[in-house]
Parts: C-alpha cells; sequence; structure tokens
C-alpha cells in the first residue's frame, strides 16, 4: 500500500491528521507531510477514512 | 433487505450509498436528486468555481466515479414518502417499493421576499445558481452587493474582491459572524473584509432591492442606496422538507431523527436535513457542515442495516468545518456562539494567525482555528473531551 496526496489539491485541512496522526502531519508551516509513504497494512481502515474525508479529495492509496 | 432508496444524492446520500457497499449491501440501491447533474461537491462553488480556477469536472464527488451499482434518478424530484410502506414516489409518477429509506434531500437556499423575477439577484447553493452567477461576473458585473455575511455571503465577498469586482456586504448583525463565532472572532473577520476592501455595512437591514427587470439598487434599513449590478443573497437555508407532508416522518426544521439517526423502522435520515439528539451537547442539533453530512451519511447506512450488520449505534459525530475567505483559513471543531467564554491560546489576533478557545459551563465547547490548521486538529480533543475549562487552557498554551 502506498499513500500518495496530490500536493495541488491539498490545502491542509488537517483532517488526515485528525485521524492518521501516524502517518499525515501538517507542521507549523502549514504544509501536510506523509511520514510514511508505504505505512503498514493495519492502518489501511484509517487511510480509508481519511480518503473519504478529506475536503478536497487530495489523498489516495495504491495498491 | 433487497433494496434502498437514497433520497438526495449530494454529500449525506452519496456516502449512505456507497456505505452501504462497504458493509457489503448486494442489493438494488435507487440514488434520486432533482437536480439533474452528476452530483459536486458545494465548497468549490463559492470559492474555486465561482473565481474560474475549478471547471465543473473537478466538483464531481468521488462516489459518483466508483463502481457502486447504483439505480440514478437524476433531475426527478421525489414528491411523497409513505414511510410506513417505505415507498418514494417520483415526480414522472414513478413509486419505488423499497425495503429501506435514507432521507437526504438537505436544505434549499433562503431567498429574499420580493426579488422573484429580478435579474441579477441571486443565491449559491447549487451548480447551476454559480453559473449563472459566474456568467452575470463574466458578462462586465462590476458591483456585487453581498446580502448576509455568513460563511457562504463572506467567501463569495472574498472570491469577488479576488476578481477585482467592487463589493458591498450588508448584514445584520453589528458585527459579522457574532451568533456563531461571537463578537471579538467575528470582529477579526469583519476587519480581514474591510482590509481587502469590502465596504461592510453591518447592523443593517435590506428594505428593498430597486431595477427595472434587472437589479440596479439596493436599499437599506438606514436610508442608503448602494448601487449594485449583481446581488448575492446568503441568508441561510431552510430544510427541503415539503415533500415529507403526510409521510408519517416527524418534521420540526429538519427530519426529527433519534440518538441513531433512525426516523421511522426503515427509514433513517443524514445530513443537514437531519435534527438527532446529540448527547455530547443534550440537545437536538441540526448541522450543515460537509464532514458532518459524511459522518453522518455513513452512519445512517449503518443504521439501515441493523441487524442484520451489527447493533444501533449512537450517533454523536463532532462537529467540525473550515471556511477558506482570502488566504485565511477558518476552523472551527465543536461549537462556539455568542454567550461563550473566548480565549486566545496559541499566536494572535493582531496576526490574524491564532487558536482560540469556546467555553460554556466552565468546559472547553470549541476550537477556532484562523490559519492554524494543525492546531486545531492537535486540541480538538478538547472540545471532543469537554475538557474543563482551566485544564484546556493550560494545555493549549503547553502546545503553543
Amino acid at each position: 500500500m502506498r499513500v500518495v496526496v496530490d500536493f495541488d489539491l491539498c490545502e491542509s485541512n488537517a483532517v488526515c491528521m485528525g485521524i492518521v496522526p501516524e502517518v499525515f502531519e501538517v507542521r507549523d508551516d502549514d504544509f501536510l507531510y506523509v511520514l510514511q509513504e508505504e505505512p503498514a497494512e493495519e492502518l489501511r481502515p484509517k487511510i480509508e477514512e481519511a480518503v473519504r474525508r478529506c475536503p478536497k479529495q487530495a489523498i489516495s492509496i495504491e495498491g | 433487505m433487497e433494496a434502498v432508496a437514497v433520497v438526495g444524492a449530494s454529500l449525506a446520500g452519496l456516502h449512505a450509498a456507497r456505505a452501504l457497499r462497504i458493509e457489503g449491501f448486494a442489493g438494488r440501491i435507487v440514488v434520486v436528486d432533482a437536480d439533474r447533474h452528476d452530483p459536486y461537491d458545494r465548497p468549490p462553488l463559492s470559492k474555486q468555481f465561482l473565481a474560474g480556477t475549478w471547471d465543473r469536472d473537478r466538483l464531481t464527488l468521488a462516489p459518483v466515479r466508483e463502481e457502486l451499482d447504483l439505480d440514478w434518478r437524476l433531475g426527478r424530484r421525489a414528491t411523497a414518502l409513505d414511510a410506513g410502506r417505505r415507498s418514494v414516489t417520483l415526480d414522472d409518477g414513478e413509486v419505488l417499493a423499497v425495503d429501506g429509506v435514507v432521507v437526504a434531500t438537505g436544505t434549499a437556499a433562503r431567498r429574499l421576499p420580493g426579488t422573484d423575477g429580478i435579474a441579477g439577484v441571486h443565491v449559491v447553493r447549487t451548480l447551476d445558481d454559480a453559473v449563472a452567477l459566474r456568467a452575470d461576473l463574466d458578462a462586465g458585473a462590476r458591483r456585487v452587493v453581498v446580502v448576509g455575511a455568513g460563511f457562504i455571503g463572506a467567501e463569495v465577498a472574498a472570491t469577488c474582491r479576488g476578481l477585482g469586482v467592487d463589493v458591498t456586504m450588508v448584514e445584520a448583525l453589528a458585527t459579522p459572524f457574532e451568533r456563531v463565532l461571537g463578537p471579538a472572532v467575528g470582529s477579526v473577520l469583519a476587519d480581514v473584509h474591510r482590509d481587502h476592501g469590502v465596504d461592510l455595512r453591518a447592523g443593517v437591514g435590506v428594505a428593498g432591492i430597486d431595477g427595472a427587470g434587472r437589479v440596479e439598487q439596493v436599499r437599506l434599513s438606514d436610508g442608503a442606496v448602494v448601487e449594485a449590478d449583481v446581488v448575492v443573497v446568503g441568508i441561510g437555508v431552510v430544510p427541503a422538507t415539503d415533500w415529507l407532508e403526510g409521510s408519517g416522518l416527524t418534521v420540526d426544521d429538519g427530519i426529527v431523527v433519534d440518538e441513531t439517526l433512525l426516523a421511522a423502522p426503515g427509514v433513517v435520515a443524514a445530513g443537514d436535513i437531519a435534527r438527532w439528539p446529540s448527547a455530547r451537547y443534550g440537545e437536538a442539533l441540526r448541522v450543515e457542515h460537509w464532514d458532518m453530512a459524511i459522518a453522518m451519511g455513513e452512519a445512517a447506512a449503518r443504521r439501515l442495516l441493523v441487524p442484520s450488520h451489527g447493533s444501533p449505534a449512537v450517533f454523536d459525530h463532532l462537529p467540525w468545518f473550515w471556511s477558506d475567505q482570502y488566504d485565511r483559513k477558518i476552523q472551527l471543531a465543536g461549537r462556539a456562539g455568542a454567550d461563550h467564554a473566548v480565549e486566545v491560546v496559541v499566536g494572535s489576533v493582531e496576526e490574524r494567525r491564532f487558536v482560540a478557545l469556546y467555553g460554556r459551563d466552565g468546559r472547553v465547547d470549541g476550537v477556532l482555528g484562523m490559519n492554524r490548521p494543525r492546531h486545531v486538529m492537535q486540541l480538538r480533543a478538547l472540545a471532543d473531551e469537554r475538557v474543563a475549562w482551566d485544564e484546556g487552557l493550560a494545555r493549549a498554551r503547553a502546545l503553543g
């Protein structure tokens, strides 16, 4: 599983960070950082929730 | 259960349909919406789409492109529901006889009385609304009057200023956002708009809109007259419950549902239209937020599948919303209001980059951020858990 963020769409609402802080982090510069691009499989349900809840539909999962 | 009708194909309805599939429901799902367009996301209508930076394709909601095996009835209006028989009647006479119904017809924009038939007077709720407003702007409108400085009005004002259009914003309250965010934060937002050249007229109402077929001027309650090529009305919404008369559901400023989103056996409601008893706040809530619509749609779908998929779950999702105006992003987790204590805990109002806590009854009720998305997410637990006010202040300041 690979987490992909379209940074042209992302506007740093930080919803993903609220759901999976292990993977997504919005820092003080207001930009989103993906902490793990290939996270453990057990995080998949939470990442899928982050995909659904992203206000800009900027996150996708490959594989 | 073999067939479900989802009435209303915006955020709540579509996410309900998707959740039904995710939970393994393999039966028929009929999705009805009076809007003829492929379901679209509404927040960009007042921002990127209105500004012309996003095209229509980019608005299409993700579930539309997924293989959810939905039986679409777009451009078809539901005219009646019989909750007891679980049947939905459409405007062309088709009757959907189903086992479960998701009611998600949302809300409709309130209009100014007496403005029907005056060209150039707009609301922004649907894609067609936004296309019509955009067309007036493209045709050379130079003076826009925004009636109502709520979130839609304020976002439209910001977008219009970005397009170089003159904007006058008329607000009945003495301070914009006073009722929802309190006077302190409301006045910060008012200043943001003034600094971007908005002529803000607060504490006045609209006495009338004049024009020969097309709007020419707006008369205000203080006697002032503002010339206008376009008027955008953002004075709130009303639940789209007209079609539910005689349905057997309880309608009281929305559809009254129980704490599991059930409106009647086999009938759930979600999104802007649903009023549910919030255990968190000890009162019935009807919330019009984007994030809440998704959460409610998903929860309502799961509720419909009880008992084949588990037992009823109490719905009590923490409200959260965002609004983008110019280069400022306002986010609120929990709730705020004019009667809450307000304390800035991170950053400062002067730099317009801060976090404020809202408190009531000795507890944290809301976490508001302006250009502080990280902090809002990190501090939302204070509102979620409604921690004691002093403890909340200490925890927030330690983070800043």
